[in-house]
């Protein structure tokens, strides 16, 4: 099956803080990933790695057929045009309107006439059930409604690859699983590949066909939703009870 | 404590002061170089959009206007009063107005805008591009294909080495004002003639010098302020200290590059 995203033998380290020893991981062209770990294990990273917001220091990265760890800033513009991110905390810009924060990628990518723009706009807001908020400010939003407008500006280039770090973390029940829900929506309807950064196994259930367990410094296994579910490998049970060790503590 | 461990305790110390030396200030300066030569690419490329320098120049510089003018004003008073008061004693107090206006403009009008509203617009962008960098939002600016140079960095240094030399301009002016309301009320040297002491003794080049110095106080405000504020962690401690760090280190790069600059346009 052709491959969207590869990461092959990657090393990375903040300082004397090794991150990733030797990992390796690829996601399916039109899959759902999700990936699971311990708080502190380097799950964000893996989202900042595959987008080129930090570098490897050893082994490649390989996103739609181009390694990315060969490119510089400007070239590095193109891929991410093809891959949108949802933030943990959405990092909407506080200076802008909704309206503005969802055309951003819009005006650095395209030359597109401004009605265009305010229609893509429209649309995206729509898909992610919140039409007709673009004057309103970032501050007005909940938590809730600042991830489905986080989505809604990843979205709005056309990504064919969508990364989520942490999409339900810090909402109530219901906004989980209304997220949840988008992002099984924006998979059927697009055909986009996702990968899904969590540490909530519901919500990695709810939306992954294959799920990632991330821990010691590498992937230690991949399997499919329904072996998850049914019949999950020891580690994977482990961390599924709680009884993962949090890797940040001692 | 012998000999051998004397020397081994002032081996240490030296290497611990090396140490810090290249981590600290041999890193920040090749941030700094890096940050201004991506700068000047970008605004080389003119890939730097008006309409950004304009809402800065405006964020920077429009409201900074009122701190500068109660600056400039007290200023002004103050050093007509000085004047007024030392040349009093030789009998030559009709000179206040070219001492104290030669003053201002040389010196005291650039120096205390980059202090004042320096400190101002440093510590707003400090903040601002520190919050940014916390909450994710540089890289959201990156994720979505644009360069946080071009886009934040370039406008606001850009921005503030253009306001800065402006708000000299009006610096100077209401110091002036001020010189000269202290020099007629308090020592008696009517406006016309403190106007026209100014008029032939201030050249064009003790006003121009004054400018120069304000265009590079700009630059080292705008870019100590952004250099801080792009490399903030931490949360919101980390934009505290980012803050406090670009206000600190403004200053003392201002007073220090002053001295230089002084001693650079008195020798030419």
């Amino acid at each position: 099956m052709e491959t969207a995203v590869e990461l092959h033998d990657v090393q990375k380290a903040f300082g004397e803080k090794r991150i990733y020893d030797a990992l390796d991981l690829e996601v399916r062209r039109g899959e759902t990933l999700a990936v699971i770990g311990p708080s502190g294990v380097g799950k964000s990273v893996l989202l900042k790695l595959i987008i080129g917001l930090h570098h490897v220091d050893a082994g490649r990265v390989v996103v739609g057929g181009v390694d990315i760890t060969q490119l510089d800033e400007s070239e590095l513009r193109e891929v991410r045009r093809k891959v949108g991110m949802l933030f943990q905390g959405a990092a909407l810009f506080d200076s802008m309107s909704v309206g503005e924060n969802v055309a951003y990628g819009l005006y650095e990518h395209f030359r597109w006439p401004e009605d265009k723009v305010r229609a893509r706009v429209a649309g995206c807001l729509e898909a992610v059930g919140l039409p007709g908020i673009e004057e309103m400010r970032p501050n007005d939003l909940s938590g809730g409604m600042k991830k489905r407008v986080g989505l809604a500006r990843a979205l709005a280039p056309g990504p064919e690859i969508i990364l989520y770090d942490e999409p339900t973390t810090g909402l109530d029940p219901s906004n989980a699983r209304r997220i949840n829900e988008l992002i099984v929506s924006l998979q059927d309807k697009l055909g986009v590949t996702s990968i899904v950064i969590t540490h909530d196994m519901a919500s990695a259930l709810a939306v992954a066909d294959r799920v990632a367990l991330l821990r010691d410094r590498k992937i230690a296994l991949v399997v499919d939703r329904a072996q998850a579910e049914s019949s999950p490998p020891v580690e994977l049970e482990r961390f599924m009870r709680g009884e993962e060790v949090d890797e940040q503590r001692p | 404590m012998t000999t051998a461990q004397a020397r081994r305790g002032v081996t240490s110390a030296f290497g611990y002061v090396g140490h810090q030396f290249s981590d600290h200030v041999l890193a920040s300066l090749g941030r700094v170089t890096l940050l201004v030569g991506s700068t000047a690419r970008s605004v080389g490329s003119r890939s730097v959009r008006l309409r950004d320098i304009a809402y800065q120049l405006q964020a920077v510089g429009v409201r900074s206007l009122g701190l500068v003018v109660t600056m400039a004003a007290f200023a002004g008073m103050v050093l007509a009063f000085q004047f007024g008061y030392g040349l009093e004693r030789f009998g030559a107090k009709l000179y206040i107005g070219q001492t104290t206006v030669t003053a201002l403009v040389r010196e005291l009008g650039p120096i205390l805008t980059a202090l004042v509203a320096g400190g101002r617009i440093g510590a707003g962008i400090a903040a601002e591009l520190g919050g940014m960098a916390v909450t994710e939002q540089l890289d959201a600016v990156r994720a979505l294909g644009a360069d946080p140079v071009q886009r934040l960095v370039a406008p606001r240094i850009v921005a503030v080495a253009i306001a800065m030399p402006l708000m000299t301009v009006v610096a100077d002016a209401v110091g002036t004002l001020g010189g000269l309301v202290v020099g007629w009320l308090q020592y008696g040297v009517p406006p016309r003639l403190f106007v026209s002491g100014v008029e032939d003794f201030v050249t064009i080049g003790d006003f121009g010098s004054g400018l120069v110095k304000a265009v590079v106080f700009g630059l080292i405000v705008g870019v100590i302020a952004c250099s801080t504020g792009m490399r903030t962690s931490g949360g919101t401690e980390g934009v505290g200290r980012a803050t406090t760090t670009a206000v600190v280190s403004s200053a003392l790069t201002v007073l220090a590059a002053d001295f230089l600059l002084t001693k650079l346009m008195l020798t030419l």
